[in-house]
């Protein structure tokens, strides 16, 4: 019954670990070699997840598994598996595409970096990882992939690891998501403790389906929040996005990796992988869990996109509006759009790898740098890179009609508006709209308009490696907003596995006209507000933000991040601190003040002995210790220090008590 | 489809025969401390097969014993190795060398 496809699922992991681990095994002089298996091994698992769509094509709400059993430990049977269904072979294509265009560029932008075949290793290790989260047909094998997604980032944000501040933030990053692993982990627990399964789809046992389901009961609101604490780490939420912008201290192919097509969109897959678990028992579509996904969405989807209006580092506010995204599609998933949040993960997956590929060529040109203070004016040097961005800043920005990011968007607006709890999260939204495209605009103003700064005097575009995947991506980002148009939704009901109709209706509606007006209006106001961002106006000094300049204090406080890592430098981390020194001083005065308690009783207790040693004993023990001394010395020979050798004699001697004992048997 | 070999116990034991031998000459001849540590890990590693195989190949019922003892030897070498690190790390500091010939200020 199922296709072949689906028994050879496992390759979509498998092959990019085998190509990483090849490439780890060349040594770093086989440059040319590891660009060729990292990126053959991505063509190979790109055909795979194009194979694997056609099956999901051709049937509605197609869904096939391939479970397999690990381990029995006594009556217990642990069993994995993978899964085929529209929403893993969407992912599937959008990562493997994404990934292949971003593994392209890197064969530009890492050029002279000594560790290029390190970085290609990682790299592929990285998609496998994340591949394996996509199919995964069990909670647990998906956690051991989230795991891995977890380890790669690690390795790649702390890639350039002599950099203090990397090794800080991969440090940072993989302790943050671990936070929200826990509660991942304590939330499988319960789950198998109460349904017995960690299978998602089982033939009707699985723990999504409703046997599995019915066994939950309440537990199920708190299960959900556990498992979303592992996708609120995963995928920057407020309150654990603090590490996503410091990941930015890894090479710029890494973070368009990180940002578009891997680690963080696992947080967002893993809530719509188990939404059912979310929306168990809801009453309108209102359950407490998606409340909570709701706000936390809503406050991280403004909170960063306040914040990124403030930052000077490109990387930096492409990281923010990630954030702010991710945000955007957790709101999507609580209101019950499901599909409208998976739809503008793929469209961002897209746009944002552009976006940031495409930073990373400015970066390239301008020679390392990364301010964009100190750029300006790169439109004319940099005419594709300058093109491709301009078409990403805008999908980002969610103009509609030509650009991805604008129609799904649009559908995620839609379905927040219906939504039966409040209307706040709405109006939310549409200010969260409009600071989207003041903060691009104020974006691409500073680095591609105005005059040459000092970064900017010499760049350059960069080579045909690095722009034809901009070029590739570009397409890909307007192609989309074909695919994705409402006016044939067919990735919608293609993901809820419905039948589609064509519906010229659905391609104007009043709410289009809302965006339309509050994206022109946002992107208005940004080029009102930063024209001469950059330069001298009036008693403003060039190097002084507009913001800045009107509203200091406002603009510290954004600059700042608010603050939030201080906060958490002031508690948290305090706190850690503070229990180590208790823990240090315990150590120190507590539990070595009992053992050298223990010590002066036996102390007293040696003089004591001593002194009927000395007067009792000794005489005649003398003479023995004159000949025990003599022997010492002798023996004192093989007494050499080397451990080794001593565990060699062991060794030996283990060996020949053996042979021994097999003689004498 | 796929070739499967038979599992016997004899392979078991050969395959952890060659564990324990791989690491006991790790654990003779590399001179980097931390190297000897993971040498001793793998016998460890060959220990734990053994348990395991013998549990699974004998008759049954098969009471979870062997996993269990494995198990627990597991967990116990976690607690090994991080014991055993530490070490590395003070005689690292007191030496500046990980090399373990030039730690010899026991030599009698």
């Amino acid at each position: 019954m199922n296709p072949g496809i689906v028994s050879n699922l496992w390759l979509l992991p498998a092959v990019p670990f085998a190509a990483a681990a090849v490439i780890l095994s060349l040594g770093k002089a086989r440059r040319n070699s590891a660009a060729v298996l990292a990126i053959g091994g991505q063509i190979v698992v790109l055909a795979i997840s194009i194979l694997a769509v056609l099956p999901t094509l051709q049937t509605q709400g197609f869904r096939a598994v391939q479970n397999f059993t690990w381990f029995t430990f006594g009556q217990q049977t642990l069993r994995l598996g993978f899964v085929l269904d529209p929403l893993a072979s969407a992912m599937l294509v959008m990562i493997t595409l994404v990934s292949l265009c971003i593994f392209v560029f890197s064969v530009g932008y890492m050029a002279d970096d000594k560790n290029f075949t390190r970085f290609f290793a990682y790299l592929s290790f990285f998609s496998g990882a994340m591949l394996g989260v996509v199919i995964a047909n069990s909670l647990l094998l998906l956690f051991m992939f989230w795991e891995l997604v977890g380890l790669a980032s690690f390795l790649l944000i702390g890639f350039w690891i002599e950099r203090p501040s990397a090794a800080a933030a991969a440090k940072k990053a993989f302790i943050t998501t671990r936070i929200g692993d826990m509660g991942f982990f304590l939330g499988m627990l319960w789950l198998y403790n109460r349904s017995g399964t960690l299978l998602f789809y089982d033939a009707g046992h699985g723990c999504l389906e409703s046997a599995g389901l019915a066994a939950l009961g309440a537990s199920a609101t708190f299960i959900a929040l556990l498992i979303f604490c592992g996708a609120v780490g995963k995928s920057g939420q407020f309150p654990l996005h603090v590490w996503l912008p410091d990941a930015m201290e890894g090479p710029t192919p890494v973070s368009a990796l990180i940002h578009a097509a891997t680690m963080v969109a696992a947080g967002v897959f893993l809530v719509a992988r188990v939404y059912p678990l979310f929306s168990l028992g809801a009453i309108n579509g209102v359950t407490s869990s998606l409340t909570v996904v709701v706000w936390i969405g809503v406050t991280t989807a403004l909170m960063a996109a306040l914040i990124a209006i403030a930052q000077a580092d490109i990387k930096r506010i492409l990281a923010y509006s990630t954030v702010s995204q991710l945000g955007l599609m957790m709101v999507s998933l609580g209101v019950g759009g499901v599909a409208a949040g998976i739809m503008h993960l793929l469209a961002h997956g897209f746009f944002k790898a552009l976006l940031f590929l495409g930073s990373g060529s400015v970066i390239h040109g301008c020679y390392g740098e990364q301010d964009i203070r100190k750029m300006g004016g790169l439109r004319r040097l940099m005419p594709v890179t300058f093109g491709t961005y301009a078409i990403g800043m805008l999908a980002l920005s969610g103009v509609p009609l030509f650009f991805s990011g604008g129609w799904t968007k649009e559908e995620i607006l839609h379905a927040t508006a219906h939504w039966p709890r409040s209307h706040a999260p709405y109006y939310l939204m549409l200010a969260g709209v409009v600071l989207t495209a003041l903060y691009m605009t104020r974006q691409m103003i500073y680095v591609f308009f105005g005059n040459r700064r000092n970064a900017a005097e010499h760049a350059h575009e960069s080579p045909g490696v690095m722009t034809v995947p901009l070029i590739v991506l570009a397409i890909g980002t307007v192609f989309l907003s074909v695919v994705l148009t409402p006016a044939w939704p067919w990735m919608d009901d293609y993901l809820t596995g419905e039948p589609a109709h064509f519906d010229i209706s659905r391609f104007i509606q009043p709410m289009l006209f809302i965006s339309l007006v509050l994206v022109g209006g946002g992107i208005a106001l940004g080029v009102w507000f930063y024209r001469k961002a950059g330069e001298q106006d009036r008693d403003r000094p060039a190097e002084v933000d507009p913001l800045e300049y009107a509203q200091p204090a406002l603009f510290r406080f954004l600059a700042n991040k608010m603050w939030i890592d201080e906060l958490y430098a002031r508690t948290i981390v305090a706190f850690a601190w503070a229990s180590a020194r208790l823990s240090d001083w315990m150590d120190r005065y507590f539990w070595d003040g009992l053992v050298r308690g223990f010590a002066a009783i036996g102390q007293l207790f040696g003089v004591f002995t001593a002194a009927v040693d000395e007067r009792g004993i000794n005489a005649g023990v003398d003479e023995t210790t004159i000949g025990a001394r003599g022997l010492g010395r002798l023996l004192a020979g093989a007494h050499s220090g080397q451990i080794q050798i001593y565990l060699g004699v062991v060794a030996v001697g283990m060996l020949a008590l053996l042979l021994l004992y097999a003689w004498l048997a | 489809m796929y070739v499967i070999m038979t599992p016997t116990l004899q392979l078991f034991l050969i395959v952890s025969a060659a564990l324990f031998s791989i690491g006991l000459l790790a654990a003779l001849c590399r001179r980097h401390a931390i190297f000897i540590l993971i040498g001793i890990e793998m016998m460890l590693a060959a220990a734990n097969l053994n348990f395991i195989a013998f549990w699974r190949f004998a008759p049954p019922p098969h009471p979870p014993t062997g996993v269990m003892i494995a198990i627990f030897s597991i967990a116990i070498s976690a607690a090994e190795a991080a014991v055993g690190l530490a070490m590395v790390i003070a005689v690292y500091r007191h030496y500046r060398t990980t090399n373990v010939d030039q730690y010899d200020q026991l030599k009698g």
